[in-house]
């Protein structure tokens, strides 16, 4: 149903009191603002000192090498994750039925337990905080995605199967050309919006002091003394839009990988 | 099992941290994420667009960074002194509240139209028709996709325990720095976890079962 069914075309005594109503919504949420910034400015938080750590090298350099650091972490965790997935959804739909109990026990485990509990396990395991990142990230993602690619696998109509084992495929090789090709085309904008909350897990690094981009940024606040304290909101605010615009990005990408197969498919 | 029965109370301390944070911020969440569906679909632009906005970059911010902007920024902007339970329920409910609204908003598309043309036939305001008519079907639609965020937000609660909130991740954290074996604090854990998400996505099944919409 689309929104504007719900209701009437307004007349000239509706069009007045939603004209009302607009305004004095508008005026809650800018009093709101006012508020805020009100605050803000009480506090010297838009005080030119603060701002100008937007511009200070050492800042920048620091934010640059956490940006980067996060960009490495969510691009081994998200090779990692895809290749793991495969694996575990192949295995889940095993014949042998050990090979499918043990996927299904490691799948279902790993993917109800908070990331950050694995994440840090790993890292009081003695490992170093980058590897206990790409390792967890790997291993709870990667239990995330088998679930979507199985999903897609078993989507595939029977039929196709049959005819692959018709014509003489071996199992593997029914997997392999006929099955996960066909999967991976409707599985992939869910895989894709996974991947966009596998790089917003990077920020789980925080916790175990992985030099990532938060971490970066509150040492940077920390250490920076302005009139109205650590600058903690300016570097928030850059490091959020940092975020949201890339996982924007990557669900734009999900959405036109969608319209695309939707393309092909009508 | 030593570890478990050697430090039975802290183990219960966070449990039951644990579920409070989760059980208080699914409150907030459910009740925030409401509202938020209603202004998406309603007829002042203004509400639809600040509904928008706000699900928009809620969903694309990371959970950790709407802690440190509710521990770090909004008390000494607008709470001074409160407590960071509070700003965890805050941070969590706001967050997850976002992905409520998406998730009704998508049950609101899936109610026929003839419901709303109905309603409005019989007269109802946009109010009425939403509370007696729309929200309760598209609420029933959205059983199955706000269990599955529930879980997720009994998984993201465990941040909290990072900022000096009491939970299990708190917990493990304790245990693992004083000398207990890492391996068996991490499974007990994760047990505890395993059991508060089973628990949930057991209850909206049943809650689906039971509300299931025969169209």
């Amino acid at each position: 149903m689309s929104a504007g069914a719900l209701f009437d075309a307004p007349g000239p005594r509706t069009r007045r009191r939603r004209r009302i109503y607009a305004l004095a919504s508008t005026a809650a949420i800018l009093a709101l603002a006012a508020l805020v910034a009100l605050r803000l400015c009480g506090n010297g938080q838009f005080a030119a000192a603060v701002w100008d750590l937007v511009r200070d090298r050492g800042l920048r350099q620091r934010v640059g090498d956490g940006a980067l650091a996060i960009l490495r972490a969510f691009a081994l965790a998200a090779a990692g994750s895809l290749a793991l997935g495969a694996l575990l959804a192949v295995g889940r739909l095993s014949e042998h039925r050990p090979v499918r109990w043990a996927a299904t026990a490691v799948v279902e485990f790993f993917r109800s337990l908070p990331p950050l509990v694995l994440v840090f396990a790993l890292y009081a395991g003695a490992l170093p905080p980058s590897w206990a990142v790409v390792l967890g990230l790997t291993l709870y993602h990667g239990c995330v995605q088998a679930e979507v690619l199985r999903a897609g696998i078993s989507a595939v109509p029977r039929g196709q199967a049959e005819a692959g084992y018709a014509v003489g495929l071996r199992k593997s090789r029914v997997m392999a050309t006929v099955l996960v090709p066909q999967a991976l085309r409707a599985v992939l904008p869910t895989a894709v919006s996974q991947l966009a909350v596998t790089l917003k897990d990077t920020s789980l690094g925080f916790v175990i002091a992985y030099g990532e981009l938060l971490h970066a940024g509150r040492l940077a606040a920390s250490n920076t003394v302005t009139p109205g304290g650590p600058p903690y909101l300016a570097v928030l605010v850059v490091i959020a839009a940092g975020y949201v615009a890339v996982c924007l990005a990557l669900s734009a990408l999900a959405r036109w990988i969608e319209r695309r197969g939707a393309r092909g498919r009508g | 099992m030593h570890v478990l029965l050697d430090n039975f109370a802290l183990f219960r301390h966070g449990f039951v941290g644990t579920l409070l944070l989760t059980s208080v911020s699914a409150a907030l969440s459910l009740a925030l994420g409401v509202l938020v569906a209603a202004c998406r679909v309603s007829p002042v632009p203004a509400l639809r667009i600040l509904a928008t906005v706000w699900v928009t970059l809620l969903r694309n911010t990371p959970v950790t960074l709407l802690f440190l902007v509710a521990v770090f920024a909004a008390p000494r902007i607008l709470f001074p002194g409160t407590s960071h339970f509070a700003l965890a329920v805050g941070a969590l409910g706001c967050y997850t509240s976002a992905f409520v609204g998406e998730a009704l908003r998508r049950g609101v598309d899936s109610v026929p139209l003839g419901q709303a043309e109905a309603a409005r036939s019989l007269g109802m305001t946009f109010p009425q028709t939403l509370r007696l008519v729309v929200l309760p079907q598209a609420g029933r639609t959205a059983l199955a996709p706000i269990g599955s965020l529930m879980v997720a937000l009994t998984k993201n609660s465990a941040i909290a325990g990072s900022f000096d909130v009491t939970d299990l991740f708190a917990e493990q954290r304790r245990l693992s720095a004083t000398g207990h074996d890492v391996l068996e604090v991490f499974v007990w854990i994760a047990l505890a976890y395993l059991l508060i998400t089973f628990v949930i996505s057991e209850l909206f099944q049943l809650l689906e079962h039971r509300l299931a919409v025969a169209r």
